[in-house]
C-alpha cells in the first residue's frame, strides 16, 4: 500500500500548530477572554512577498485538519482534501494555505472543552457566546502572527462561507477574494428550526447536565448523536440518499427484521455515534448559535447591498442544485447584492445529486470552476511576489 | 475580437456598467474590462463557457435568461448587450422589455432569417434553411424564435422603441456596402442599438 506521504495530489503528513494570543480579547457579546489559543495547520509555502496566503474557514463540524494526514495509518484525510493539495483547486504548490480550528471549537482551540485559566476548570457552558465576527477577529490575529497582511483569498463552505463574507466586510483591505461556497447571507427560519431541534436533542439528554457533563465524567452521547443525525439528513438530498441507500434492508429479508433494519438507519446511527465520540456538545450549541445569529445585512437596516459595499474584494459564489439546507436561491441573494454593490463576482450553480455535502466532494464541474478561479488568483499573487522580490534585490 | 463585438465595444463608454446576456466565452467583456475599465457582468448557462470566462477574469453569473431578469433593478446598467441570443430565448419580446428596463440602452444582434440564402434554401429545396449563420437542423436547434429584419423592426415599432443605430453584416460579422441597400435580403446578422420609447 502506498504511503499517505507519497500520495499524488496530497499534502502528505501534516502536523497541527498552535497560536497563543495574549491579552484581553473582547467578544461581540460583551464578555471577553483572557487570551486564547487557536490550533491550525498550514500547507504550501508563503512566498517572499507574502501575497499567496489563503485562509480556509471551516463549517459547523469541521476543524483545522483540512488536508493531508496526521499519520501514515490514518484511514481518512482532512475534511477538504478533495479541494486542497498539489494541483487541486486550492493548489498548495502555489498557495500558502492556513486552516485554523475556530475559537469555541473542540479540536484544540480555546473553547468550552478547554481549561478556563481563571478557574482552572473547563469552561463548559460558561464559555461566552462567539459570533462569526469574533471568529474573523481571532483569525486576523493569527494572520498577524504569521506575518500575513492580506489573504489572496478567504475560502469557506457553508458556515465557512459566512466567515469569508464577514472577512470581506470587516477586513476589506486584507482580502483579495472571498470564496463563498454553499453559503448564505443569513439563515432562513427553516434552517434555524433545524438547528433548534438539534440543540433540543442535546440539552434534553439527561447526561447533558446543563452543560456540566465533563465535570460529571459524562457525555450526552444520545443527544449529540441525534443532533448529528438530523443535521446529516439535511446535508444530503432525497435523490442522493435514495441512490446511496434506497430501501436496502440490512438482512435482505423483512421476516428477519430487527431494530435497525434499513441501511439508511444503520448509516445514520453510525454517523451519530461516531460524531458524539469526537465532538463537544457545548461547541455544537455554540456553533449553531453563531450560524443562527449571522446576519451582516441586519447591521445595515436589513440592506445586504449596503453591508457588502464595504467589501473591496472580488467574490466567487458557488451553490449546488440539490442543496436544500443552503439552497442556490440563498447564494443568488448574495450574488444579486454583490452586483448591485458593483463588486466583481463570479457565480455558478453546480448540478449535483449530493445536496449540501456537495461542497466537500470532488465533482468535476465544481472543481473546474473553483480551480479556474483560484488559478487566476494564484497567477496574480505570483506576479506580485516576483515584483516585490525583484525590487528588494535591486541595489 | 470578433468584428461585430469590436463594433459593440466601440459604442460603450469607458467605465460604463455593462450586462452581457448570453456572454459565451466572455470575449466582449474581457476586451471591455481590459481596454475601457467597464464594470461588466455576463450571464450564461453553459458550464464550459463559465470556466472559460473565469479564466479570462470575466464576471460571469450562471443564470438562465428564460427564468427572467427580475433580480436586476431598474436602470442598473448603462448598456445591456445580447449577441445572437434573442432567437433562442422563450419570450424574446419580454427579454427586450427587460433589457431596456435594466439598461439605459441595449444592443441586440440576431441571425436574419430573411437573408437570401435562407430564402433560396427554402424555395429550392423546400426544407428548413441551414446556412453558415444557421448551422442547426430544425429538430436540434436552440434557435426557437428566428425572425427577419422586417419582423424585428415591426416588434420594435409596436413597442415604440427608439432605433439609435442599425446595420447588417455577413455571416463573418463584416459589413459590406451592398448589404445596407437591402438589409433584409443581404444581411446575415442584424445589429440594433435601441433606446427606450420617447
Amino acid at each position: 500500500m502506498a504511503k499517505h506521504s507519497a500520495h499524488e495530489g496530497s499534502v502528505g503528513i501534516v502536523a497541527p500548530q498552535r497560536f497563543h494570543a495574549t491579552g484581553e480579547f473582547a467578544l461581540q457579546c460583551g464578555e471577553s477572554l483572557d487570551g486564547f489559543e487557536l490550533v491550525y495547520e498550514t500547507y504550501g509555502q508563503l512566498n517572499a512577498a507574502r501575497s499567496n496566503a489563503v485562509l480556509i474557514c471551516h463549517a459547523l463540524s469541521g476543524n483545522h485538519h483540512a488536508a493531508g494526514y496526521h499519520a501514515e495509518d490514518d484511514a481518512k484525510p482532512g475534511w477538504w482534501d478533495a479541494c486542497i493539495g498539489p494541483g487541486k483547486a486550492v493548489d498548495t504548490n502555489r498557495f500558502f494555505v492556513v486552516s485554523p480550528n475556530n475559537l469555541g471549537g473542540c479540536d484544540g482551540s480555546t473553547g468550552p472543552a478547554t481549561l478556563n485559566p481563571a478557574t482552572g476548570e473547563v469552561f463548559g457552558p460558561a464559555f461566552p457566546t462567539v459570533t462569526v465576527r469574533d471568529w474573523v477577529r481571532s483569525q486576523a490575529a493569527l494572520a498577524d502572527h504569521l506575518g500575513i497582511e492580506r489573504f489572496a483569498a478567504v475560502v469557506g463552505g457553508s458556515l465557512g462561507g459566512m466567515q469569508a463574507m464577514q472577512w470581506a466586510i470587516d477586513e476589506p483591505e486584507r482580502v483579495g477574494a472571498a470564496v463563498l461556497i454553499a453559503s448564505a447571507a443569513k439563515l432562513s427560519a427553516q434552517n434555524i428550526a433545524f438547528n433548534e431541534i438539534a440543540r433540543q436533542a442535546i440539552t434534553s439528554d439527561p447526561q447533558f447536565r446543563d452543560g456540566h457533563y465533563r465535570s460529571a465524567n459524562a457525555n450526552p452521547d444520545m443527544g449529540l448523536g441525534l443532533a448529528r443525525m438530523i443535521g446529516h439528513v439535511t446535508y444530503l438530498s432525497d435523490f442522493g440518499m435514495g441512490q446511496k441507500f434506497g430501501r436496502e434492508l440490512k438482512s435482505g429479508n423483512v421476516s428477519a427484521a430487527r431494530d435497525v433494519e434499513f441501511q439508511v438507519e444503520s448509516y445514520l446511527r453510525h454517523q451519530g455515534q461516531s460524531f458524539s465520540q469526537r465532538f463537544d456538545a457545548n461547541t455544537y450549541l455554540l456553533m449553531t448559535r453563531a450560524l443562527d445569529f449571522f446576519d451582516p445585512a441586519g447591521e445595515c437596516g436589513g440592506d445586504l447591498v449596503a453591508a457588502l459595499e464595504r467589501a473591496q474584494s472580488d467574490f466567487l459564489v458557488l451553490s449546488f442544485s440539490t442543496d436544500w439546507r443552503f439552497s442556490a436561491a440563498r447564494s443568488k441573494e448574495i450574488v444579486d447584492a454583490l452586483i448591485a454593490a458593483g463588486k466583481n463576482v463570479v457565480s455558478a450553480v453546480i448540478d449535483s445529486a449530493h445536496g449540501h455535502d456537495s461542497f466537500l466532494l470532488p465533482l468535476p464541474r465544481y472543481i473546474s470552476v473553483f480551480k479556474a478561479y483560484m488559478d487566476r488568483l494564484a497567477a496574480a499573487a505570483g506576479s506580485a511576489a516576483s515584483t516585490e522580490a525583484g525590487s528588494a534585490d535591486a541595489p | 475580437m470578433r468584428p461585430d463585438l469590436e463594433i459593440i465595444a466601440d459604442l460603450i463608454k469607458p467605465g460604463a456598467r455593462v450586462l452581457d446576456l448570453g456572454c459565451g466565452e466572455g470575449e466582449l467583456l474581457a476586451g471591455l474590462q481590459a481596454e475601457k475599465q467597464v464594470n461588466g457582468y455576463g450571464l450564461d448557462v453553459d458550464p464550459d463557457n463559465i470556466a472559460i470566462c473565469v479564466r479570462k477574469g470575466v464576471n460571469v453569473i450562471e443564470q438562465n435568461l428564460d427564468q427572467g431578469l427580475a433580480n436586476f433593478p431598474d436602470d442598473s446598467f448603462d448598456m445591456v448587450v445580447m449577441t445572437e441570443t434573442l432567437q433562442s430565448v422563450r419570450m424574446p419580446a419580454l427579454v427586450l422589455d427587460e433589457m431596456l428596463r435594466i439598461g439605459q440602452e441595449c444592443i441586440v444582434t440576431f441571425p436574419n432569417f430573411g437573408h437570401w440564402r435562407s430564402r433560396w434554401h427554402l424555395f429550392l429545396k423546400g426544407r428548413m434553411p441551414m446556412a453558415p449563420h444557421l448551422p442547426h437542423d430544425w429538430h436540434d436547434t436552440p434557435n426557437i424564435h428566428l425572425c427577419t429584419v422586417k419582423d424585428f423592426e415591426r416588434l420594435v415599432r409596436d413597442k415604440g422603441l427608439r432605433i439609435i443605430q442599425r446595420f447588417v453584416a455577413g455571416a463573418d460579422h463584416r459589413n459590406r456596402p451592398r448589404m445596407s441597400l437591402m438589409p433584409n435580403l443581404f444581411g446575415a446578422i442584424a445589429f440594433y442599438r435601441l433606446g427606450r420609447p420617447e
